[in-house]
């Protein structure tokens, strides 16, 4: 009885006296998930991504591929019901053909929708040629035209007649990478010069701060105008994208450096770093083991807000034509394709598809990051 | 105070000497130089003229080295005010700039103004009633300003107002009155053009500036002396505007020193857009023909202009507020 008894108690103790102890990056984890907003922009975020990922996959057609009979097609809708073949409707996902028609009076072509060619829609259709996650060669599409030989543009096509649709799920992969390498490469400029700005102090403080008062006194946009004007025509993409890549993150490394500058300063009079240095420790693992993980939290924040700063910067500078060059597919030379009046008036797709898509995924991002960094310090308040 | 200032204009000259360098640097990357692609294009039309291409590069002294180019610009420009000449004109490159570097700050200056104007009402706003509806409104709108580029609402603005409003867009004036001297009714053809850049640079200024003048009253709002200003009697709106936005105001001037390099570089975007006759698609031009003292010029002057600026916020926020030490 007794044993038993003890044992009850043992149990009601438990369960008021030890709370589950959460450790810091649980206590963010519940702090942030409060932030609804931001909480959902990390679902929109993982997708976006994940479309960057399986851009093949997800792509109705071939980006590249040019189509002579559908310069500036419009968008093409997707109807549910179909009439079946004893005249009742039934379900089948369907989008009619299209019908050039030429305006005397204008001296243009338009297209309209042509009810009586049916296009048959389907998941998992086969289509071009590509290799899954550049491992696994396959033909399977997510949504497409049954027949291959159809072509529909849900979101319109371009003055090549390239389906706008594919072009912006492979232009994905070029814009979110290019705000993933710039931040890392800004995260190792920024946080080693930071650090030892901060960690070391002195005349090597005062260098680094003047040369990043001198980086945020210039208007970026000259300047990095007259960088990105110097990359040749005739370099292979690659080099071109990595060369982008840089410029734009150069934009980024300078906030990150006074954070973790300002970091290092209030952290190094802290007792546990004293303690740890009169234990033997040397600077860097002093650095490496008690710094970095207690602004961690800070720097992941901080990196979050300046992956859309360099979207913006890659989109813009590619906008105007001296950033990433056509053969390479990004948002920013999407939109290229909409520079003057003229063509949005009579083309609004190439506006409105690349640019909500911009739009949607930097708001994204902005909200994340402005989550994570109420998150970032759970034991505040 | 003197002191202050002087010991900022003299940090000012290793940063403008530092710019001037990389300019310089800069628009000497591209491999080749206007000359070649000159001798390419009169080559095309089968003249044989190495020897007037060779007598320019002597002129010009393109084939010396990096440092003499260099220093025989500086020395043009500090000696003589001579930034050199824009190949693709023909003309001094002081001709062809001036007009446009004016606009530029003009419609940067403006904007300026219009984020002050915008932020500040919709600022305390958000921040005296926290969390109210119009709170979460002025967030979103300021989040979404963040979100697009100039260039892309530039260009929504252009399309949204020649559909639905007819109006001719681009340039700063309506095509017939380009070539006419300022009379009233250009003046305000002008102001029906103008507004349109000052709020498309403006919007992802005005949406900072709105969320840090937010934080900021937040931060003064529950201070003692509020309560204690409450506690005698105060109008509301009295104790607001004496006490805790004097204090939230001074991000409004010491944020001169960032938002005005920012505003001059989404200026230059939007202007390729719209096609205003600023600094922009001068710019842009030169850059991609290299009419290297052109581009160099242009960026030069925009970033001393700048840096200038940013000096007299300085000065500025030290003369307003008193707590700032000269150091």
């Amino acid at each position: 009885m007794t044993a038993i008894d003890t044992a009850a108690e043992d149990h009601a103790e438990t369960s008021v006296k030890a709370p589950v102890l959460l450790g810091p990056w649980a206590l963010m984890w519940r702090q942030f998930r409060r932030h609804r907003i931001a909480y959902l922009s990390l679902y929109i975020v993982g997708f976006v991504y994940l479309v960057a990922l399986f851009g093949e996959f997800l792509a109705p057609v071939n980006h590249l591929e040019t189509n002579t009979r559908a310069p500036f097609a419009p968008p093409q809708h997707v109807h549910f019901f179909a009439e079946g073949e004893d005249g009742g409707r039934e379900f089948g996902l369907h989008a009619y053909g299209l019908k050039m028609e030429i305006d005397r009076e204008a001296m243009r072509r338009h297209f309209v929708e042509d009810p009586e060619k049916i296009i048959p829609l389907g998941f998992f259709v086969r289509g071009h040629e590509y290799k899954l996650l550049w491992l696994f060669p396959t033909d399977r599409h997510f949504f497409g035209p049954k027949d291959p030989r159809d072509k529909v543009y849900f979101w319109g096509a371009d003055r090549l007649g390239r389906d706008i649709l594919s072009r912006i799920i492979m232009g994905t992969r070029i814009s979110m990478s290019i705000g993933l390498v710039g931040v890392a490469v800004s995260l190792i400029v920024g946080v080693s010069l930071g650090g030892i700005s901060g960690y070391y102090g002195g005349w090597v403080d005062n260098a680094i701060q003047r040369l990043i008062e001198f980086l945020r006194s210039i208007p970026t946009i000259p300047l990095w105008m007259g960088l990105a004007a110097a990359i040749p025509l005739d370099w292979p993409p690659l080099r071109t994208y990595f060369v982008v890549t840089l410029i734009v993150s150069m934009i980024g490394w300078t906030t990150l450096a006074r954070e973790v500058r300002g970091k290092f300063l209030s952290l190094r009079r802290e007792d546990f770093v004293v303690a740890a240095r009169l234990d033997g420790l040397s600077d860097w693992e002093v650095i490496r083991k008690h710094l970095v993980p207690s602004f961690a939290s800070h720097i992941i924040a901080s990196l979050t807000l300046a992956v859309p700063l360099m979207i913006l910067a890659e989109t813009s500078l590619s906008f105007l034509g001296i950033g990433l060059q056509p053969p390479i597919v990004s948002w920013g030379t999407l939109l290229k394709e909409a520079q003057n009046i003229r063509t949005i008036v009579e083309a609004p797709w190439l506006l409105i598809g690349p640019g909500s898509v911009i739009v949607m995924t930097v708001l994204a991002l902005n909200f994340l990051g402005d989550g994570l960094r109420d998150a970032a310090d759970p034991y505040a308040h | 105070m003197g002191g202050f200032i002087l010991r900022r204009v003299l940090y000012m000259i290793p940063t403008v000497l530092l710019v001037s360098i990389v300019t310089f640097v800069i628009i000497q990357l591209p491999p080749g130089d206007y000359l070649d692609s000159l001798a390419a294009e009169l080559g095309e039309s089968g003249v044989d003229n190495t020897a007037v291409v060779e007598q320019l590069r002597e002129q010009y002294g393109l084939g010396q080295p990096m440092y003499l180019q260099y220093w025989k610009w500086m020395t043009g420009i500090l000696l003589e005010g001579d930034f050199g000449i824009s190949f693709e004109k023909n003309l001094p490159v002081t001709d062809v700039i001036w007009d446009r570097l004016g606009w530029t700050f003009a419609i940067s200056l403006m904007t300026l103004f219009f984020i002050w104007a915008v932020a500040l009402p919709i600022g305390i706003y958000s921040a005296v009633r926290k969390y109210s509806m119009g709170d979460y409104v002025a967030t979103f709108i300021g989040f979404i300003g963040l979100a697009v580029p100039n260039f892309l609402l530039a260009l929504v603005m252009m399309y949204v107002s020649f559909r639905y409003f007819g109006q001719s867009v681009g340039g700063l004036v309506s095509p017939e009155y380009l070539d006419q001297p300022w009379s009233w009714p250009k003046f305000v053809d002008l102001l029906k053009h103008i507004w349109m850049p000052i709020f498309v640079v403006g919007t992802s200024g005005a949406a900072a500036l709105i969320r840090i003048m937010r934080a900021n009253l937040l931060d003064e709002l529950y201070r003692p002396y509020v309560v204690t200003a409450r506690a005698k009697g105060m109008s509301e709106f009295q104790l607001l505007m004496r006490y805790p936005v004097r204090v939230a105001l001074n991000p409004f001037i010491s944020t001169i020193g960032w938002i005005l390099p920012t505003l001059v570089s989404g200026e230059i975007i939007v202007a390729v857009v719209m096609n205003l006759p600023t600094t922009g698609p001068l710019l842009l031009r030169a850059l991609l023909v290299q009419d290297m003292y052109l581009a160099g010029s242009l960026i030069l002057i925009v970033s001393l202009l700048t840096v200038i600026g940013t000096l007299l916020s300085d000065v500025l926020l030290a003369w307003v507020d008193p707590r700032i030490r000269y150091q």
